[in-house]
């Protein structure tokens, strides 16, 4: 329910934009993101963690936005897919999954691409069982996976 | 979208701010570390909470040190991940970093403590499920109900002891410091555990897991084995956990832990004693398999698993005996590689 | 890859077969594309629906009262208020959107609740008070037929609760028997299980003037609103769906579904836009998957292994409701002939209502049971008869341009080509050998597009409107892109056409307010039928553009090249402003129906006919641990008879993907029920393939360039997925010496196999016998003969 007085103000950074917010501590990030802030490219699949759907980074960190509680977030910097590109220059993964296929019906897409730039933010140049381990909690119905390694090995491959 | 009921969310300036909300809020309030457990679960309405109590900020809590004994003293609010990064500690614990990184999945480790993986609710499949599901069976003893749904003549629950790290924890004699506004206590890991699945932490709810000890592992080898459908976010169907001692070629003592086959973590470490005297070389060239599967046998004995779980009961109890040759085999290699 | 050279009919295929990115594909990798739950609206409502916790119980009163007086609650609606009976099906209208008399399994919706947001909405639908007076519910398909004296599950299913029968016979089975050096019988069972989109259910409804706008998830935005009009009683023309862009369906997003229906009634009443969002234990009630099925077949060979007489039982396990059932029914015994030669063949099928969420069309729809029973049973045959199994089916193989036992009409097959060619490419695994080592091997074919729309009528099955204007191509068909690439398809041909990249034609699409008529995304239809419209009204609209080209020029049509973007010397936006000039508004149709010749004329001949079939032949080698049971594919070739690929990305997708989901099914999904209740409605406990199980995928395409195809296109979306289940169960029969004769193999089945064979048992796991199912007395229809079988 809207207006209640059990909000707190909170200090977040997303996409680049500091913002502050006023949120019920039950809120969770996903539904903070979806519907407070609009940003509908993250997605859900289970509202559980069982699906990886609505993966964001929060400082660099791939979390399951669904079990984030925004109250146990403040000052944090939050990334979601549509703060990937720069302008209207796709971030290399965006334009790797398009080139390789790695996306069909796209609904896995976003919380793929952040993992997958997590994993590489952190290790730039992973082995193929690396990336698979990496991304092993996102679940696609769609692709049977093998596009997705080769677009996240093709970056990865581009930027070494 | 499922939703969260609502709560008050407090967040202690320290554990002992956090120890006092505990005690002055009763059990209205649940503490929270990183949440992945704690909110699916309110999420289903499994769990209820007025207030929870935050940790995951806390810094004392993520503390990672030495201590006197060559042991290691890790806070509880230390991530998952943060134990599976760690190249030195899977060198002295490669049991205990195998069981955190087989721990759902790596978003979920993210997030996920070491703490919290310690309490982390027993599971069954008639009570994870959502508020209307139970309600469509008639809930159960666990929550909102009076009988067992899987064995309605047991007069406690059956509910599976589910982590991963607990096992390995026991398994290498680790010890948690726990605070209250009482004060600070230290106990085994294996003194959290009751048999019991709805009441299944032995210690009192206000108690703060500060800190896991993990003694000196000089002369110590240890693995672990999880049984489970996928080879990940499902938690396991049984789990092994085995540590070893030789500083020599010959095995000194052993211990052995099982898991998701009883309510709590089953240290069936007398098994282990025919290990005692074998050589390493032996164990692991097939001249001992036999006496190899009797520990097998002798450690999954105690097991129960029912059917509340993923795949058939009786195979989840074949495939303890599995998971403890298995566990035996890996700690040993990792002994044997470690004094060549 | 190996395609064939881009030409079609002689000419040069400038974007056909290019591996190129999807038209869409920005906004999925950016988070912009708006999905159904994504919608927001100004004074937008939420909706939830309360649904039955008893499997089968009558209802005796529902009172709301208390859910009006919860803050926030705005709107309350029962079965009273949407009383009209539907169902995709016309002879099987049996649903409600909200059911006020009887329920018939856990999920049934009975009320459906507006507030100003989701929590009060549940809080509402927790407030309503439903008195039941339980009755006695149905679990199996031997339970049903048992006819236990209780109350069916619905009256016109009769006290055995069979929805539908099925007898059928081509040719003379008995004669045919007769003459067979050879005859076995093997009973099968196929374990039902669901489509699991990442995406859950979505519908937002819009309401004024008498009108009413429907976004929502669906396949079928045609279908879904036929039934709209129908149910809410507003004439067709008044009813607009629009297939939001899809989180996947696989089948699943077929159906009208009750959260369609109710949130345009809500709209309807409260005059503000409604939105109801699955959650994802809904998603698994809704369901509309896979059919449980058990199969008996028995089949004649001769000494040389050459099939005398198939006959073919089945019996499915139709959950609460008709759905697609009818036609699913068939679907269990229509396509065995499209890859065999049998000369004579009965099959008598059953679908049975239980008390489960209903089951419906999952890709492949009612055909990967009878293909794994089919595979698996030739196995059987020639492990018997000492043939070589690869051999034993080559001996049986349908040629070309052949018309099937039960009229179906073949054109292109490539069952040749694919099985040379996957059996190459794994030639080096298959020759390995180490213990708990197996290789199995099966083939398949599927249909492109079902030769009958699901309700009678004579339209067209698919319709494209190309408009030019102002320098820019539009092109409007109903097609609904679901993440199979439809769009791209549609981008791609109008593209060919016009000289064009796929990138310059703008779409509208699966909008039933904009757009004509599409029959919907399913049974593997979109590319052949809207892919061929698409290509009519763009080669319509070039000729228009070309003939004013050519009379600026002063030469003959024929002499003007359209290609990279230039109509003759013009640039496209210059030509297609000088025809716009001499010819008025530029616009150009297409559409397509299937010919009337490609099936028989029995009663039942509606289902199987297709204007073309793919065919697939898959190899899978794994390693089965005879002490656990656990099974690892290592890899899985798959070779596809697409006859052309339109975009070898895209194929290569559906394939991987066809694989990975045929791979889940045959080894660990599963919708299981414990006490009427769905055992495992999650994610975390309904088991999908991670990365960390998904083998390597070889995908060979073999392009047979079929005649009637769009550029010799054929159908890829579900066609790959048939032969992986087969060939897993035969190669951890390889692997370990015992057939595991129900699906899915899990590690428990393997070992119960093993065990039995220990104990000097067959070394088998899977069911006993098959139950007596009533089955009507056959339909004998005469087969084609000699010369109408040969095309
Ligand atoms: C899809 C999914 C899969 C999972 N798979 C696994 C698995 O395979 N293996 C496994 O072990 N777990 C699994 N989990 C459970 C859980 O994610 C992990 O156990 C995790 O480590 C819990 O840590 P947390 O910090 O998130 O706990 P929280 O959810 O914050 O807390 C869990 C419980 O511990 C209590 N608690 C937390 N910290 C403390 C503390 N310092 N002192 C006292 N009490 C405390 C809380 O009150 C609560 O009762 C899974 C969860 C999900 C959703
Ligand atoms: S074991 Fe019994 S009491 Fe415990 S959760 Fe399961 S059904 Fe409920
Ligand atoms: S929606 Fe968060 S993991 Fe599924
Ligand atoms: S692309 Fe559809 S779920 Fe991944």
């Amino acid at each position: 329910m809207s207006a209640s007085d059990d909000r707190d103000v909170l200090r977040l950074s997303v996409n680049g934009v500091e913002q502050a917010l006023l949120v019920g501590p039950y809120t969770t990030l996903l539904e903070l993101l979806r519907e407070d802030l609009r940003l509908t490219g993250t997605k859900h699949g289970c509202e559980l963690g069982e699906c990886g759907a609505c993966t964001v980074l929060v400082d660099g960190v791939a979390q399951l936005s669904c079990l984030v509680l925004p109250a146990q977030l403040d000052g944090a910097a939050v990334t979601t897919i549509e703060g990937l590109a720069e302008g209207s220059v796709l971030h290399p993964l965006q334009r790797a999954f398009m080139r390789s296929g790695a996306l069909q019906c796209g609904y896995c897409t976003p919380g793929m691409i952040l993992a997958a730039k997590a994993l590489l933010d952190a290790n730039p140049a992973p082995s193929r069982e690396e990336i698979r381990q990496a991304l092993a909690g996102n679940l696609c119905r769609c692709t049977g996976y093998a596009s997705i390694i080769e677009a996240v090995e093709d970056v990865a491959r581009s930027a070494s | 979208m499922l939703r969260l009921p609502r709560f008050r969310y407090l967040r202690p300036q320290s554990v002992a701010e956090a120890a006092d909300l505990m005690a002055e809020h009763g059990e209205q309030a649940m503490l929270v570390a990183g949440g992945t457990d704690l909110l699916p679960k309110m999420k289903r309405g499994q769990m209820e909470a007025e207030i929870l109590v935050g940790l995951g900020h806390l810094a004392e809590l993520r503390q990672l040190e030495r201590s006197d004994d060559g042991g290691l003293r890790i806070g509880a609010g230390v991530t998952l991940s943060q134990i599976v990064h760690d190249a030195a500690l899977a060198r002295l614990y490669p049991g205990y970093v195998r069981a955190a990184a087989l721990v759902s999945s790596p978003a979920l480790r993210n997030a996920g403590t070491i703490g919290g993986n310690l309490c982390v609710d027993t599971r069954c499949n008639f009570y994870d499920q959502s508020y209307e599901w139970r309600m469509a069976v008639g809930f159960c003893m666990k929550k909102d109900g009076d009988i067992c749904r899987v064995a309605p003549a047991s007069k406690r629950c059956r509910a599976i002891a589910s982590s991963d790290t607990a096992p390995a924890a026991m398994a290498l004699g680790a010890t948690v410091t726990l605070v209250s506004s009482a004060g600070r206590r230290e106990v085994p890991v294996s003194a959290l555990y009751e048999d019991d699945g709805q009441f299944y932490l032995a210690k009192a709810a206000d108690e703060i897991i500060e800190s896991i000890q993990l003694p000196a592992a000089t002369d110590w080898s240890s693995s672990y084995v999880k049984v489970r459908r996928r080879g990940s976010i499902d938690f396991p169907l049984a789990g092994v956990a085995v540590a070893l001692k030789a500083a020599g070629p010959v095995i000194e003592e052993g211990r052995i832990v099982i898991t998701a086959v009883a309510s709590r973590p089953l240290d069936v470490s007398e098994a282990a004693e025919p290990l005692v005297g074998c050589t390493l070389a032996s164990l692991l060239e097939g001249q001992r398999d036999e006496l190899l599967t009797g520990v097998a046998a002798s450690a999954a004995r105690p097991a129960k698993p029912l059917d509340n779980a993923d795949l058939h009961y009786v195979w989840r109890k074949q495939m303890t005996r599995r998971g403890v040759e298995q566990a035996v085999r890996e700690a040993a290699t990792a002994l044997l590689a470690r004094s060549a | 890859m190996n395609l064939s050279p881009a030409t079609h009919d002689g000419q040069a295929l400038h974007v056909v077969g290019k591996p190129l990115p999807r038209v869409e594909a920005v906004g999925k990798v950016t988070g912009g594309t708006l999905y159904a739950d994504d919608i927001d609206l100004s004074g937008l409502l939420h909706c939830k629906l309360l649904r039955s916790h008893h499997a089968h119980a009558r209802v005796l009163s529902i009172d709301t009262s208390s859910a009006l007086a919860v803050p926030g609650v705005v709107a309350v609606i029962t079965g009273q208020d949407l009383p009209a009976r539907y169902g995709i099906m016309p002879t099987c209208e049996d649903e409600v959107a909200l059911e006020h008399e009887k329920v018939r399994f856990v999920g049934d919706p009975v009320a459906a609740v507006a507030a100003v947001d989701e929590a009060a909405a549940l809080a509402g639908c927790r407030a309503i008070r439903v008195e039941y007076d339980p009755l006695e519910a149905v679990e199996s398909i031997e339970q049903a037929l048992l006819s236990p004296g209780s109350e069916p599950i619905h009256d016109y299913a009769g006290p055995a609760n069979i929805h539908r029968l099925a007898a059928l016979e081509f040719g003379d089975v008995e004669a045919g028997f007769a003459r067979a050096d050879h005859i076995r019988e093997d009973v099968f069972f196929f374990e039902g299980n669901t489509h699991l989109p990442m995406e859950q259910h979505s519908a937002t409804a819009q309401a004024a003037n008498g009108h009413v706008t429907l976004w929502s998830s669906t396949q079928n935005p045609h279908y879904v609103q036929r039934i709209l009009a129908s149910v809410l009683d507003l004439p067709m023309g008044h009813v607009r769906v629009v297939a939001a862009p899809h989180g996947g369906g696989f089948g699943g997003k077929c159906d009208p579904f009750s959260h369609e229906i109710v949130v345009c009634k809500l709209a309807m009443l409260t005059g503000r836009p409604v939105k109801c969002t699955l959650t994802r234990e809904e998603v698994f009630y809704t369901h509309r998957g896979r059919h449980p099925v058990l199969m008996w077949v028995r089949t004649g060979v001769d000494a040389s292994g050459r099939i005398c007489a198939m006959h073919f039982r089945t019996a499915l396990d139709g959950g609460a409701y008709g759905s697609y059932g009818p036609a699913s029914t068939l679907y269990t015994g229509a396509l065995q002939t499209t890859t065999y030669a049998i000369p004579a063949y009965r099959f008598e099928g059953a679908r049975v209502f239980t008390n489960k969420a209903p089951c419906g069309p999952k890709r492949g729809h009612g055909t990967p049971q009878p293909r794994f029973a089919l595979e698996v049973h030739l196995d059987k045959i020639a492990e018997e008869i000492g043939l070589d199994p690869v051999e034993l089916r080559r001996r049986n193989y349908v040629k070309p341009f052949t018309r099937t036992v039960n009229w179906l009409r073949i054109t292109s097959c490539g069952l040749e080509e694919v099985t040379d060619r996957v059996l190459e490419a794994s030639r080096e695994s298959r020759r390995e050998r180490r213990p708990g080592h197996g290789v199995g091997f099966a083939v398949s074919s599927y249909m492109c597009g079902a030769g009958l729309p699901i309700y009678w009528n004579k339209l067209p099955h698919s319709e494209c409107v190309i408009n030019v204007g102002r320098g820019g191509v539009t092109l409007f068909c109903g097609a609904t892109d679901i993440g199979q690439g439809s769009d791209s398809v549609l981008a791609t041909v109008a593209a060919e056409e016009l000289g064009l990249s796929p990138g310059d034609i703008r779409l509208v699409t699966g909008d039933t307010g904009l757009t004509p008529v599409d029959l919907g995304s399913y049974s593997s239809r979109v590319t052949f039928m809207a892919g061929n419209a698409a290509r009519m009204a763009a080669s319509r609209m070039r000729e228009l553009i070309v003939a004013a080209v050519a009379e600026e020029e002063g030469c003959a049509p024929s002499e003007i090249e359209v290609r990279e973007g230039k109509i003759g010397r013009l640039m496209f936006e210059e030509a297609a402003v000088l025809a716009e000039e001499r010819l008025g508004t530029l616009s150009s149709h297409g559409s397509y129906s299937p010919p009337a010749d490609i099936g028989g004329r029995y009663k039942g001949s509606g289902v199987g006919p297709s204007p073309a079939y793919s065919y697939s032949a898959a190899v899978v080698d794994l390693d089965a641990d005879h002490c656990t049971g656990e099974v690892h594919v290592n890899k899985v070739w798959l070779a596809h008879d697409i006859g052309r690929a339109i975009n070898e990305l895209a194929v290569r997708g559906q394939v991987e993907g066809g694989v990975y989901m045929a791979l889940g099914e045959a080894l660990m999904e599963a919708q299981v029920y414990r006490d009427g209740l769905h055992k495992q409605p999650s994610m975390l406990d309904y088991k999908s393939l991670t990365f960390l199980e998904m083998p390597e995928v070889e995908t060979i395409l073999v392009e047979t360039v079929d005649p009637e195809g769009p550029y010799g296109a054929k159908e890829v979306g579900q066609g790959p997925l048939l032969p992986v289940i087969p060939a897993v169960v035969s190669a951890v029969h390889d692997a370990l010496g015992v057939w595991v004769d129900e699906v899915p193999v899990t590690p428990e089945k393997i070992l119960k196999a093993l065990d039995a064979r220990a104990k000097g048992k067959e070394g088998r796991f899977g069911p006993k016998s098959f139950p007596d199912v009533p089955y009507p007395p056959l339909v004998k229809v005469t087969p084609p003969d000699a010369a109408a079988a040969a095309l």
